[in-house]
């Protein structure tokens, strides 16, 4: 994310506080620190026009397609709607259904538990793998590096219909790809119908999520870790340091502030995520619901399916849970997380 | 001693490989098997999905069928206008946008930024509903641009997020002394846009893809079949009762390998944004 | 670099103009004299068949009406087609799932009452009852078919095997542990990953013979009959003896996988909908037989599930209500009649008409209807308009029981207090 730094490696993000809001300036541990803020030139004027031009035309493209539709579908969870399809208010009285309700209960929070786990299994995962291969990838001296990285990152360009179809194709008891695959170390007794068993199947459709996703992480890494400077690096083996002390010493305390980014970016994607488990285990999110994630519950609920109809009132509540977990997070990770590696800043 | 340990000692340099590989494989291998079986007959597709195709089981009757029944070169037309035209809009308007927030100081400011990145924690298709009929009143239906209005919504809290974070990092050196010679501030951002180069570059990869691969909003939004995109027009070949794997597996390769094409284009911009800031140093 | 950037920002900017040119040009294109009908339908299989035969035998009556048939996934299609109608963007005709499903949205104010078009009563009130009101005052959809459940298989394996197509259940567990016993071929081609498979040509397939067809049916609707009841639990009993002839890791198996099974002959049996004979003809190379659900013992009745399955609506909010209504006339006659039937065998019209299909396999299917007393499925009327959703239910605990992870007791009393919640006889 954050390889601009390559154009003037002494501003280095890795040490600089990367806040998910950051507005204001922070310089990093970078002698250049000591510049004047290069705001104190402009304070001078008046109203200036060009700051509205530059805002304008994202803010209105984005307040009409994405804010305005949003908020009017949000407003949503407040009311009800009769079979006629007129709708009242209702005040919370969606939220206390989704949450309490026999009927709804168990989907909602079997769908938030089963987030939580999508999320484990992502971060246990998807990122210190994700960081291990860019570790790897940034030593200049490896040959090959520019096509290794092409070709780890080459799944995070396929659509999900593919990457369902393959997994599935693979995966499958009937085609046997997986079975042979694993005959081959003298394994094939643990084979199991995964994506079919109620125990397994989250698990492995994690799994399967991660495989397409892990080059986020690592081109994030990389990026990060490329913009350490030599120097420190340097004086640290001189110091005496091996290369693991160095690697979790110096480089990933300098990248903290990428590992909270990757932290929050995988949360947002996982609580939001849907395509995965539509695509192999359906509308129901089978076997049992095991599979069932928020997003899918919040599609199956405000869209219907075959003799379903579409709830869009009780869609939109589950939608603004889901926004609320999200902005917890993404709250906590600003005041706790950031707070605590902005002590590291030099 | 122990530097070389880390960085270059044999030993540890075939493990590193090994990972590498290892992982390569695993990247690569569930592609290369849509894409082998995608030539072959249905019979061989089952009885052995992991052989390549042989002169007795090659086929092409996928493709054929893909071409035939479907206008792929107009879905493609139509996947290529809307993502690029959207991934410009984007770049240019989440830049625009970035610059404001991180090069001036403003009432409201911060606020703003909280207000730009709220779009990044909620599923734009909750809103559907509303932007279909925002698109009905406005004549867009079965339009391109009704994709591109709202792929560019949906990618700039992302690009804006990311972008803020490069734009901060710009010497301000560099800014005052264009500001001295009396350059406008517009002048100025085209001045400094082509410094976080490999900022667009990254924005690119991680928009681009979702754009392309969308099948929600062209559903929606753009069915008909002047404005189908590639991958709705594939997903036709995913009936109710379809068996087809064929054609399938033949539409889902003829997706896949455009972007790829596109990533790869993307990468080597993104790599020598890269290596051209190392060798400054 | 700072050209670069420039050209590529009047470009872009200079395209999305000319888009927005082009689009404002589609609409003008739009309001010229020949009318223009749009068809909204799940059914993406059919493309082909409505463009190269079906729309054109129209054309040659009517040659002013352009029709477009526009199919959208399937399993999007509710989703997609319930955004566009809150859009206004729905095209002129509806493809209607049966009863409450469209019900629901004739009472939206959706679809437009069709009690006047001509032809509607070349169709039967069984035909009808599936899009009309409770009270039957108001028919809201054409009908264009129903399918047929049973059984086919795959003749070859069982002349292979000295196999005859069983009349009883006794019988057809005979079968299924003879061609075990064989080893060669799966018995039975079906699995439990997508849900809906078991439940609808599982549950749905063999159970009339259990409930006594549209008695047991209106039975549960009256409140007479429970799914605790012991003819349904039993249902679940005999499904639960399936899985060990089912293919190894049945759970994963989505249903084109079962598909892909039978047809590449590597299955004995396969439950079904009698709409898979267009694709099995197409795609297996040996021949194929059916029979009906064998019934408990010998001698009792047969039943079988007949299911009105499609139809094609009129939304209310169309610009052409007349060009709908010739085309939807047109759909009444025997000629599209006899047309779909042959373009589609084994969905089988329900015109009052003597049709002639060519398909063996589709008029042997047909025949039943001489042999067996016909229902529908017992999900879709009435009982299928409250949540939680009776069919969805059935998915849900027929594949737990298949699976083993349910007994049938359990899942009958899980689908009973989940109609009970909000069903009242």
């Amino acid at each position: 994310m954050i390889d601009g730094i390559n154009h003037n490696p002494s501003f280095n993000t890795a040490g600089r506080k990367v806040g998910f809001f950051t507005s204001d300036k922070t310089r990093g541990y970078s002698g250049m620190s000591k510049a004047p803020p290069n705001s104190q030139y402009k304070q001078k004027q008046k109203f200036r026009t060009y700051i509205l031009v530059f805002l304008a035309p994202a803010c209105l493209v984005y307040t009409m397609f994405m804010i305005y539709p949003l908020l009017s579908s949000l407003g949503l969870s407040f009311f009800t709607a009769d079979k006629a399809g007129n709708e009242s208010f209702t005040g919370f009285a969606n939220f206390i259904k989704l949450m309490t309700d026999d009927l709804w209960a168990p989907r909602f929070w079997g769908a938030l538990w089963n987030n939580v786990k999508f999320f484990i299994v992502h971060s246990l995962v998807q990122n210190p793998v994700g960081l291990l291969l860019a570790s790897l990838l940034v030593n200049q001296s490896l040959k090959g590096r520019t096509t290794f990285r092409t070709i780890l990152f080459l799944p995070t360009t396929l659509s999900v219909v593919i990457v369902g179809f393959a997994w599935q194709l693979i995966l499958s008891p009937l085609w046997g790809v997986a079975e042979t695959g694993m005959a081959l170390f003298g394994l094939e007794k643990y084979f199991l119908p995964w994506l079919g068993l109620e125990k397994y199947a989250l698990t492995t459709l994690s799994l399967v999520s991660v495989w397409q996703f892990i080059g986020i992480p690592m081109m994030l890494f990389y990026t990060g870790l490329l913009g350490i400077p030599h120097e420190l690096v340097e004086a640290a083996t001189v110091d005496g340091a091996s290369g693991w002390t160095v690697f979790w010493r110096i480089k990933f305390i300098l990248i903290l502030p990428i590992v909270g980014i990757v932290s929050v970016l995988t949360f947002v994607g996982n609580f939001n995520a849907f395509d995965l488990v539509y695509t192999t285990q359906g509308v129901l999110a089978g076997p049992d619901y095991s599979t069932d994630l928020l997003g899918n519950l919040f599609y199956r609920t405000f869209f219907g399916h075959q003799l379903q109809l579409g709830n869009p009132t009780m869609g939109a509540t589950v939608a603004t849970m889901m926004f609320l977990i999200i902005l917890a997070f993404v709250l906590l990770y600003t005041y706790v997380w950031q707070r605590r590696v902005t002590s590291y800043e030099y | 001693m122990k530097r070389r340990k880390y960085n270059s000692g044999p030993a540890s340099r075939v493990i590193q490989y090994l990972t590498l590989i290892l992982f390569s494989a695993l990247a690569l291998f569930p592609i290369l098997l849509v894409i082998s079986n995608s030539f072959k007959t249905r019979k061989a597709i089952f009885a052995s999905p992991l052989a390549f195709p042989t002169p007795e089981t090659f086929s092409l009757k996928g493709y054929n069928t893909v071409l035939l029944r479907s206008n792929y070169f107009s879905y493609f037309g139509n996947s290529i206008i809307v993502t690029l035209i959207s991934l410009a809009l984007i770049i240019l308007f989440g830049a625009m946008a970035a610059w404001a927030l991180s090069e001036y100081k403003f009432k409201g400011n911060k606020y703003l930024g909280l207000y730009l990145a709220l779009g990044i924690m909620i599923p734009i298709r909750l809103g559907t509903v509303a932007i279909l009929r925002l698109c009905v009143s406005l004549g867009l239906v079965n339009t391109l641009l009704a994709l591109i209005l709202v792929y560019t919504a949906q990618g700039l809290p992302l690009t804006i997020f990311i972008m803020q974070q490069f734009m901060i990092q710009i010497p301000s050196g560099l800014k005052d002394a264009g500001r001295v010679d009396g350059a406008t501030e517009y002048r100025i951002f085209f001045l400094i846009l082509p410094m976080v180069r490999p900022a667009l570059a990254t924005v690119a990869v991680f928009t681009m893809m979702p754009i392309w691969n969308d099948l929600w909003f062209p559903l929606i939004l753009a069915p008909s079949e002047g404005t189908k995109t590639l991958i709705l027009g594939a997903q036709m070949f995913l009936g109710q009762f379809v068996t087809d794997w064929n054609s399938v597996l033949s539409a889902l390769t003829m997706a896949i390998v455009p972007v790829i094409i596109l990533y790869i284009i993307f990468s080597k911009q993104l790599i020598s944004g890269l290596t051209a800031g190392s060798i400054k140093s | 670099m700072k050209k670069m950037f420039l050209l590529f920002f009047i470009s872009s900017m200079v395209f999305t103009a000319a888009l927005f040119a082009t689009g404002a040009q589609d609409g003008a294109a739009g309001a010229s004299d020949k009318v223009t009908i749009t068809i909204e339908s799940w059914r993406n299989d059919d493309l082909a068949i409505w463009e190269d035969i079906l729309i054109p035998a129209f054309n040659k009556h009517y040659p002013d009406i352009t029709v477009v048939f526009s199919p959208t996934p399937p399993a999007e299609y509710n989703s997609s087609l319930n955004a566009k109608l809150e859009g206004g963007t729905a095209g002129d005709l509806i493809t209607a799932r049966p009863f409450d499903a469209s019900l629901i949205l004739f009472q939206q104010g959706n679809l437009a009452t069709l009690n006047d078009l001509d032809g509607i009563d070349n169709f039967s009130s069984v035909a009808k009852s599936a899009w009309i009101t409770d009270d039957g005052s108001d028919v809201f959809a054409v009908p264009m078919a129903s399918v047929i459940h049973g059984f086919i298989y795959n003749a070859d394996i069982f002349s292979e095997l000295g196999l005859t197509e069983p009349e009883t259940e006794a019988e057809f567990f005979d079968i299924l542990e003879k061609v075990k016993a064989d080893g060669r071929y799966v018995p039975l081609a079906i699995g439990t990953s997508d849900l809906w498979d078991v439940a609808t040509m599982g549950f749905q397939n063999i159970g009339p013979n259990y409930w006594k067809g549209e008695t047991g049916r209106n039975n549960l609707i009256s409140g007479k009959e429970k799914y605790t009841d012991d003819q349904y639990v039993a249902v679940w009993e005999t499904l639960a003896k399936w899985a060990p002839y089912m293919s190894k890791g049945f759970e994963a198996q989505s249903y084109p996988d079962s598909q892909n099974l039978f047809t590449l002959g590597k299955a004995a049996i396969y439950p079904a909908g009698s709409w898979e004979i267009g694709v099995f003809n197409e795609q297996a190379d040996f021949n194929m037989g059916a029979f009906p659900a064998p019934v408990r013992n010998k001698g009792d009745e047969l039943y079988i599930s007949d299911h009105t399955d499609i139809a094609l609506g009129m939304n209310s909010t169309t610009e052409n209500p007349e060009a709908c209504k010739t085309f939807l006339t047109w759909m009444t006659t025997k000629e599209f009649a006899e047309l779909y039937s042959n373009a589609l065998p084994g969905f089988f019209s329900l015109g009052d008409f003597k049709l002639t299909l060519d398909d063996a396999l589709a008029s042997e299917i047909i025949g039943w209807r001489q042999i067996a007393k016909t229902t529908i499925r017992n999900s879709y009327q009435i009982l299928g308009r409250g949540e939680p959703n009776l069919e969805s239910e059935l998915w849900v605990n027929t594949a737990k029981v298949i699976n083993g992870t349910m007994t049938p007791e359990e899942a009958a009393k899980t689908v009973q207090d989940g109609l009970d919640r909000w069903y009242k006889p």
